[in-house]
């Protein structure tokens, strides 16, 4: 039997037949495994859900209680037997509660990444490399000009603008799940102990995060009508609410945005951003091959981002290695968008 | 060179003028001689690299990297020098690893100009390996010369001009008789030193310039106030002429932005220095001019273009210079007069010298603006005569106005003849540069011939400009959509008769060309709308354009596929 038998590509996305199960299906299926609570990898609408705990409850923070049918949570390193298969979830790094995924069958191990990153994360569990057969990775960044720096490095840069620019308001857009939060711990950590000021879509997952036993200091709503008040100060906000109206009442606000694209210049000034921070949520290239390495596969699908560059390295380690060219997974942009919209 | 390397890459991304001000002008304070002069240098263009040239970049990226992943790398970024900076590996990775500091941009300079040819790639590859992912892109922007950070050499000199509180064309009008480091320059600006004297020989004067006008703005103005001039399809140019105390005698040219472009006009440069009816400054354009008719464009930039000044090129493409303004003559700076009255004195002024280098741009007589509208539409009988051809509108300048540097409000406008338009066929789309890199910004556009198969189109031209944001996100859906061929960056998108997207072009004229299949190059093109609902059958022919060439050109075209 080869990994082909046991993981198949469906339009709803990778597919084990012999557990019947998707694995972070992009439609309504009967039953699916879910990676990390990223819009584009949690979906609302599945019948059976397996996911970490942490996962589950960003879902139904996103989603309402409602989301699935039923939901079962697994604790990292806790083996699931789904008929013939063997399921293990596996701390990814990405975000709280992401997990890889190990499935074992007919003597294959096949490990599928979700999202992941391997530089350390204070809001989440690291990532565990696993010996594997076929690893399936990410490639969101997998081009080899995205090397990500230092993010202490970065952090600074953020503080020392505030200090050239003590009256300019410093808007900080930032995903809302993962690395909103990891942005505020790790300014914590460089001794920033000011009120951090939040756009009304970050509030709900902060609290969650809060809940869930990560700690990040005072955070304050940004009221109505208060936002003249905040020149110097951080404001964390989703990426998509930079360019709005209502980034304007701030003072002379200077447009940061936290990102590993952030990393490619003309990225960041497509954005009309002033203050670039390359902190990201998802491997560099580094990363990804040192990873690829470690799990010692002699064959490697690669999934969404940049595939072709990843399995050109691979097939030149001599490593088996195909594109997966699946639609419908993010960079986690669509992510910051969607989560703008929709809540009050 | 981190400290500068650091102020450039904020300034690319800072679009205030004030703030980028504020930083140039905190780094100037803060950072000591001489690297902040050779800064200074490098922000105003001072600053030129005769042998590192892209390819020597390329060459070390090659010999470090694999080229697939090059390629696709060069392909995302869109730009060389950034490409380079991120994927240099970490010098413990070449095997290089020992902790060289990073260089000083003195160092830099320094270095570069003393440096053999040979000796060159080595140099580069132990700072790079020194530098961390900025500096890295500061020093091959620097040394490539594209530093393009939205910063002008004005801009930087008005910084430098704000750490001593004085106007910044007080640095301008001193600028040109000093040299980097500008430790002089400081010194003054600090209150160490006097004003830094006599060492500007036939200095540079910032040139006056217009805005462009349309017809409706026109009906507000009152034509008793203005005169018009032919606006040439030259190069801005000033011509200053000195004695030094010695006697000797000088003269400099200068483009628009007061870069010296002496070296690159002996010709014109000896034809001046015999004038000696003319001392002070002259402000016009630069033509070619051959059997007494100026020359298109088109001819104008094969002088250009050359590296190598021959005496078969001077002769070939004779420099000349169209006058329009006297700055100054003798001791007297003319720049406060009216217009009318310098225009008198640059007549007089025209009128005695003697070597037929330099003549005089006509007025262009009107009372109403009726009268000016009508000489615009047809230059060639309101007095330009068989020069018509090198006219691409009309300039008003206003009778009282005095020569104000820089582009002052209501005194001076640009009047430019109208675009051609032509509807076009989208062919292929390629990714942008630059802020474009993740889109399919370069457009590539055909028209329609017979061909031996029946219609067929031929690719004309490329745009890269011209549509908003909102449209390029549509464009770049379109050519997603509707590709049927890659051919490595290249996508060819959908052109039959029936299926495919009409883009109308503006452009400001066409010249003859081998390089195109079509035989014909437009100039300036751009993007002016984007026709969704013309059917691609009812574009327009090759044949249209083949009607605008300028007289003696001709198209010749290249048949069937290359
Ligand atoms: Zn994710
Ligand atoms: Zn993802």
């Amino acid at each position: 039997m080869q990994a082909r038998d046991i993981l198949s590509l469906t339009p709803a996305g990778l597919y084990c037949p012999l557990a019947d199960v998707h694995i972070d299906p992009l439609r309504p299926v009967p039953r699916a495994l879910i990676t990390h609570g990223h819009s584009d990898h949690a979906r609302a609408g599945h019948g059976a859900v397996l996911a970490t705990a942490q996962t589950l409850a960003i879902m139904a923070a996103r989603y309402g209680e409602g989301f699935c049918g039923t939901a079962q949570a697994v604790r990292y390193g806790e083996a699931v037997t789904l008929g013939p298969v063997r399921v293990t979830f596996l701390p990814a790094g990405h975000v709280l509660g992401s997990a890889q995924i190990l499935i074992e069958a007919n003597g294959l191990r096949i490990v599928i990444s979700g999202d992941y990153k391997r530089v350390g994360d204070p809001t989440c569990a690291p990532f565990e490399p696993v010996r594997c057969d076929v690893f399936i990775t990410e490639a969101t960044f997998g081009l080899p000009v995205f090397r990500h720096p230092d993010v202490v490095g970065e952090i600074d840069k953020l503080l020392h603008s505030l200090t050239l620019f003590p009256e300019r308001a410093h808007l900080l857009g930032a995903y809302p799940l993962g690395k909103a939060q990891r942005l505020i711990a790790l300014l914590r950590q460089r001794g920033y102990d000011r009120p951090v000021y939040l756009h009304g879509a970050m509030e709900r997952l902060m609290q969650l995060y809060g809940e869930l036993g990560i700690a990040l200091g005072d955070l304050r709503k940004v009221e109505p009508g208060s936002r003249e008040s905040l020149g110097g100060a951080v404001v964390l906000c989703p990426p998509g609410a930079l360019q709005d109206l209502w980034a304007r009442r701030f003072p002379d606000p200077v447009a940061a945005f936290a990102s590993g694209w952030m990393r490619v210049r003309a990225r960041a000034r497509q954005r009309g951003v002033e203050l670039p921070l390359v902190v990201s949520d998802h491997a560099g290239w580094d990363e990804l091959c040192a990873t690829i390495r470690e799990t010692g596969a002699g064959e490697v699908w690669v999934t969404h981002g940049e595939e072709e560059a990843l399995v050109h390295w691979c097939t030149r380690e001599g490593l088996a290695a195909r594109p997966l060219n699946m639609l419908g997974y993010g960079d986690d942009e669509a992510e910051a968008e969607a989560v703008a919209e929709p809540s009050a | 060179m981190n400290d500068f390397a650091e102020l450039l890459d904020r300034l690319a991304f800072e679009p205030r003028r004030n703030a980028k001000l504020r930083l140039m002008e905190d780094f100037f304070r803060t950072t000591p001689d001489p690297e902040r002069g050779y800064a200074l240098a490098a922000l105003t263009g001072g600053l030129s690299f005769r042998n590192a040239k892209p390819g020597l970049v390329r060459a070390l990226i090659a010999e470090r990297t694999d080229p697939v992943l090059f390629a696709l790398s060069y392909d995302y970024v869109g730009d060389l020098s950034e490409t380079v900076a991120l994927m240099w590996p970490p010098p413990s990775q070449a095997g290089t690893g020992h902790n060289a500091p990073p260089p000083r941009l003195a160092d830099v300079v320094e270095g570069l100009s003393m440096a053999a040819k040979t000796e060159l790639p080595g140099l580069l590859a132990r700072w790079l390996d020194a530098l961390d992912e900025t500096g890295r892109w500061a020093l091959l922007k620097l040394i490539t010369g594209a530093l393009r950070i939205g910063v002008s050499a004005r801009l930087a000199k008005t910084a430098v001009a704000g750490l001593g509180r004085v106007d910044p064309n007080a640095v301008e009008e001193l600028w040109h008789g000093l040299t980097p480091p500008y430790e002089p320059l400081f010194a003054w600006l600090e209150g160490r030193a006097d004003r830094p004297e006599g060492l500007v020989v036939a200095p540079f004067r910032p040139p006056m310039l217009s805005h462009p006008l349309d017809e409706e703005e026109l009906s507000r103005l009152d034509p008793a106030e203005f005169c018009a001039e032919w606006k040439w399809d030259g190069i801005r140019i000033e011509a200053v002429r000195e004695l030094t105390p010695e006697g000797r005698r000088i003269v400099r040219l200068y483009s628009r932005t007061g870069e010296d472009i002496t070296g690159s006009f002996p010709d014109l440069c000896e034809a001046l220095i015999a004038e000696n009816a003319f001392v002070g400054a002259l402000d016009g354009e630069l033509l070619v001019l051959r059997g007494g008719r100026v020359e298109s464009f088109n001819v104008l930039q094969q002088r250009l273009n050359r590296k190598a000044i021959t005496p078969r090129l001077m002769q070939e493409f004779p420099a000349h210079i169209r006058a329009y303004d006297l700055l100054g003559e003798g001791e007297e700076d003319l720049r406060p007069l009216p217009f009318a009255e310098r225009r008198r004195r640059l007549e007089a002024l025209v009128a005695r010298l003697a070597g037929g280098r330099v003549d005089l741009s006509p007025l262009v007589p009107f009372v109403s603006w009726e009268e000016l509208v009508a000489a615009r539409a047809r230059p060639g009988e309101a007095g330009a005569g068989i020069d018509a051809e090198a006219v691409e509108g009309v300039m008003l300048k206003r009778r009282d106005s005095p020569y104000v540097p820089g582009r002052p409000k209501g005194l001076w406008y640009k009047w430019k003849h109208d675009p051609h338009l032509v509807d076009a066929v989208l062919m292929y789309a390629q990714r942008g540069h630059g802020k474009r890199s993740s889109y399919y910004s370069d457009y590539t556009f055909g028209l329609w011939r017979s061909g031996p198969e029946g219609e067929e189109l031929v690719p004309v031209g490329k745009a890269y400009f011209g549509f908003t944001d909102e449209e390029l996100k549509e464009l770049d859906r379109f050519v997603r959509r509707e590709t049927v061929n890659r051919f490595g960056p290249v996508r060819e998108v959908v052109h039959t008769g029936e299926r495919g997207l009409v883009l109308e072009v503006a452009f400001e004229g066409v010249q003859q060309s081998t390089r195109h299949k079509s035989g014909v190059a437009m100039r300036f093109p751009r993007i002016s709308r984007i026709r969704w609902d013309k059917p691609p059958r009812e574009a327009d022919r090759l044949d249209y354009l083949a009607g605008l060439l300028p007289r003696g050109e001709t198209m010749k075209t290249r048949a069937g596929k290359t």
